[in-house]
């Protein structure tokens, strides 16, 4: 407050907001500033998850996920319940190495699937091994662990990229080892080629079978709260600041007598060891392993985990989890489509209630779309009556009101569905490159498009749209929000 | 197994040109990994992809123009069509790739463009599975020319035109040694002789001063993408010429050896990609023949990984200096 009165409005010089913060760009920091100030629902959430502290995070998410086994059967306890588990468990190993050391590692996949073949060979009747998980699980963890190491050494004098294609070959070639390559030892195939191996050995906790899904699902939520837990300590600790000071950026890091290669060998062999047991675990829920599984469709799905959570952050590996193993559920091929349908058309809704303000824009878009699928269809229905009338599959309630919007074909129209896929892809291309009430109007079409093709399309492929959903999800988070949901914005100074 | 211990010199002649050919179109794929990473430091993990729909899009012309059997025009313009249209069409895919994938993110961290590769390459594998389904599509290139009336090659395009001392090089092989030679001569001669190639290594070499001497460096990265992307659509064409079926997985691999090629020869060097191409595509062809087919492409991924440890810049690759 000066001697000319107070300004209104008069913003803070930087060097006010009372936060020292030692070692960060000034520019870097009110970067931070403005993005830590955001408003909306990420802002919300981010906010929210801020504001309890780790260990309260840690109990509620503990007892909601131990409520589950009351309240779910058993196979949606499986699918929901315990494979969320995993990809928590398979997100955390990942999250060391992309987010604490930021190393990209696109063989993640093939220490989950060296684990769980491991645990095969170690448990099942292929060479008649049949030792208890207390003894397998510790050998397995700490041979991927070794094996993390392993492939460590090379990527100390890889800088960056390279290291990204040898860890991607290295998944490749154990994906074609197991697959096609299956060596001959002791009178078998070592991996059963295709087939894979089958009939292993069910959890046991010291003699007690784990065999109701119940007791896999308790004895995995244990798992991953311990896990949790641990690796919250050690990302305080001095290993994880140096971990993430390598991340930043790893020459100052050197410069900064921190062990680089030790640390980036660490990075690998935790990452391993805990996909090692991920891998454990997959094999005796399954109680089969066979290289599909450890492809690069499920390194696509544990990367989506990690990065729609946030790089770097613990809660965000769990709502990752959540989020990519639910809608993953939801669009596979033994849901009902009708389901699917339910998920997609409220997501739409929800981004649409994220990304248009103010209120009454976001109404009139809404009635927009409405009116525009009556007006196409009565339109369709008047000029060309063979078009329209297709079977709604699997549409349950809404099935009416559908078949009464969107224009759906009998069987017999060729590929409207794909001809309306293309457009779509082309519609949203378009739209990112509009601004303003332009961009606002032409949303009408793009979400009536949307659900042109969710019908006529994707809903009966819903396995191969959740790829492509998957595959877009990447592409528009690096784009608009590149540190997920809860990770620290990183800004580049060159 | 029944190895062919004793070395014949016949069989090893045949290798050496069925693993030229296949190298000449590692090659081509390679030149389009190796120039985007030279311009933008980035791993382009759609770009085998790219080449996917390339050979997709060759496949749409042969059939839209009466398909193998019977042909509408005559065989030797509907080749040179395929090739265009592949390679118009898969360059138009590259430049839309970079626009909207990788031009939001050039400020970005390094390891934001890479996820989003990986991203497009997904979408685009799985589009071409959402629209064409799983199965293969063949091109039927052995029928291709056999006894069609308007035809000007003489007999089927896999019919042997030579045979030395029993080693047999199809007429489609030379097709597509040529064309991938002709290629690489003219993208050889784009880069060193034109403006616009001058504009693109002085881009590759510092960005930001050659943005500063008034380059468009966006549109030179576009044209890198399309010139890139357009390599890559004309060695899918040939893959179904040669392997005479295409589908939708068919770009990872060609895309892993296609970067393995690059690699090996010095990502970002242009000769080398074309040297690292053939050494591979060597490499791939004596493997399969003197240990089978199940172990070549963990041959190939080994030669990688041991280049990698032995020289990180590649045969032909100058080491990097890292500046600060």
């Amino acid at each position: 407050m000066g001697p000319g009165g107070d300004i209104p409005n008069r913003p803070v010089p930087p060097d006010e907001r009372g936060r020292p913060r030692v070692g960060v760009d000034e520019w870097v920091a009110q970067v931070e500033e403005r993005r830590e100030a955001r408003t909306g629902l990420t802002g919300l959430v981010t906010r929210f998850v801020s504001a309890v502290p780790p260990a309260g995070r840690l109990a509620v998410f503990g007892a909601a996920a131990a409520t589950l086994p009351f309240w779910m059967n058993r196979g949606d306890l499986f699918t929901y319940g315990i494979f969320t588990l995993l990809y928590i468990l398979l997100g955390l190993g990942l999250n060391i190495v992309v987010g604490y050391a930021g190393l990209l590692d696109l063989g993640y996949v093939a220490f989950f699937g060296f684990g769980a073949y491991f645990y095969a060979e170690l448990s099942s009747p292929q060479y008649g091994i049949h030792w208890p998980s207390a003894a397998s699980i510790p050998v397995v963890v700490v041979a991927t662990a070794l094996l993390g190491l392993v492939l460590g050494i090379p990527s100390r004098r890889l800088l960056g990229d390279y290291l990204a294609i040898v860890t991607l070959f290295f998944g490749q070639a154990f994906v074609v080892f197991v697959n096609v390559g299956n060596p001959t030892v002791a009178g078998k195939g070592l991996t059963g080629g295709p087939n894979g191996l089958a009939e292993i050995d069910p959890l046991d906790v010291f003699g007690y079978e784990l065999t109701t899904r119940t007791q896999q699902f308790y004895l995995m939520l244990i798992a991953c709260l311990v896990l949790l837990t641990g690796l919250h300590f050690l990302s305080e600790s001095r290993t994880g600041r140096a971990w993430r000071a390598l991340r930043e950026d790893p020459l100052a890091a050197e410069t900064m007598t921190i062990p680089v290669k030790r640390l980036k060998l660490m990075a690998f062999a935790f990452g391993a060891g805990i996909a090692g047991l991920a891998g454990c675990i997959f094999a005796t829920l399954l109680t089969a392993v066979s290289s599909g599984n450890f492809d690069v469709p499920i390194l696509i799905t544990i990367y989506a985990v990690v990065i729609l959570g946030g790089l770097g952050s613990l809660t965000g590996v769990v709502l990752g989890a959540i989020v990519i193993n639910v809608s993953f559920q939801f669009l596979a091929p033994e849901n009902p489509p009708g389901n699917a349908r339910l998920l997609f058309y409220a997501i739409t809704l929800l981004l649409l209630a994220l990304g248009v303000r103010p209120w009454w824009r976001l109404g009139a878009i809404l009635a927009g779309v409405v009116g525009l699928g009556v007006a196409t269809q009565t339109f369709v229905e008047a000029v060309a009556p063979g078009w329209t009338g297709g079977p709604v599959v699997d549409g349950g309630r809404l099935a009416g009101a559908i078949s009464q919007w969107v224009v759906i074909p009998p069987a017999g129209h060729g590929r409207f569905g794909s001809f309306a896929y293309v457009g779509l892809v082309v519609a949203i291309l378009v739209l990112t490159r509009l601004r303003g009430w332009i961009r606002t109007a032409a949303l009408v079409p793009v979400v009536y498009l949307a659900a042109l093709v969710w019908e006529n399309s994707f809903v009966e492929q819903p396995a191969v749209a959740r790829w492509i959903l998957f595959g877009s999800l990447l592409i528009v988070l690096m784009t608009i929000r590149p540190q997920g949901l809860l990770g620290t914005p990183r800004v580049e100074v060159a | 197994m029944d190895l062919p211990l004793v070395f014949d010199s016949q069989l090893a002649t045949q290798l050496f040109v069925n693993g030229l050919t296949l190298g000449s179109l590692y090659a081509l794929i390679a030149l389009g990994y190796s120039m985007v990473y030279g311009i933008l430091k980035l791993l382009n993990f759609a770009h085998g992809d790219v080449y996917m729909v390339g050979a997709f899009i060759g496949y749409a012309i042969l059939n839209g123009l009466g398909g193998p059997i019977s042909p509408t025009i005559a065989v030797a313009p509907l080749i040179v069509l395929m090739f265009l249209g592949a390679m118009l069409g898969s360059g138009a895919l590259g430049v839309v790739i970079e626009r909207f994938a990788y031009r939001p993110l050039r400020d970005a961290p390094r390891i934001a463009p890479l996820i989003s590769a990986l991203g497009v390459s997904f979408f685009l594998e799985n589009s071409v599975l959402l629209l064409l389904g799983a199965q293969f599509r063949t091109y039927n290139s052995f029928l291709l020319g056999s006894d069609h009336p308007k035809q000007f090659i003489p007999g089927p395009l896999s019919d042997a035109v030579f045979v030395v001392n029993g080693v047999n090089v199809q007429l489609v092989q030379i097709l597509v040694l040529a064309t991938a030679l002709g290629l690489m001569v003219a993208l050889t001669l784009l880069v060193a002789r034109t403006q616009i190639g001058k504009a693109m290594r002085a881009t590759a070499f510092d960005r930001e001063a050659a943005a500063m001497m008034g380059i468009d460096v966006d549109r030179v990265i576009a044209v890198t993408f399309f010139l890139g992307s357009l390599l890559a659509g004309a060695a899918g064409v040939m893959f179904g010429l040669l392997f005479s079926q295409v589908y939708h997985l068919m770009g990872f691999t060609a895309g892993l050896k296609g970067f393995t090629a690059a690699v090996v020869g010095g990502i970002g060097s242009i000769p080398g990609a074309m040297l690292g191409g053939v050494l591979v595509g060597l490499a791939e062809a004596y493997a399969t023949g003197y240990f089978g087919g199940r172990w070549s492409d963990l041959i190939v991924f080994g030669i990688l990984i041991f280049v990698l440890l032995v020289r990180p810049s590649g045969l032909l690759g100058t080491r990097a200096i890292q500046k600060v």
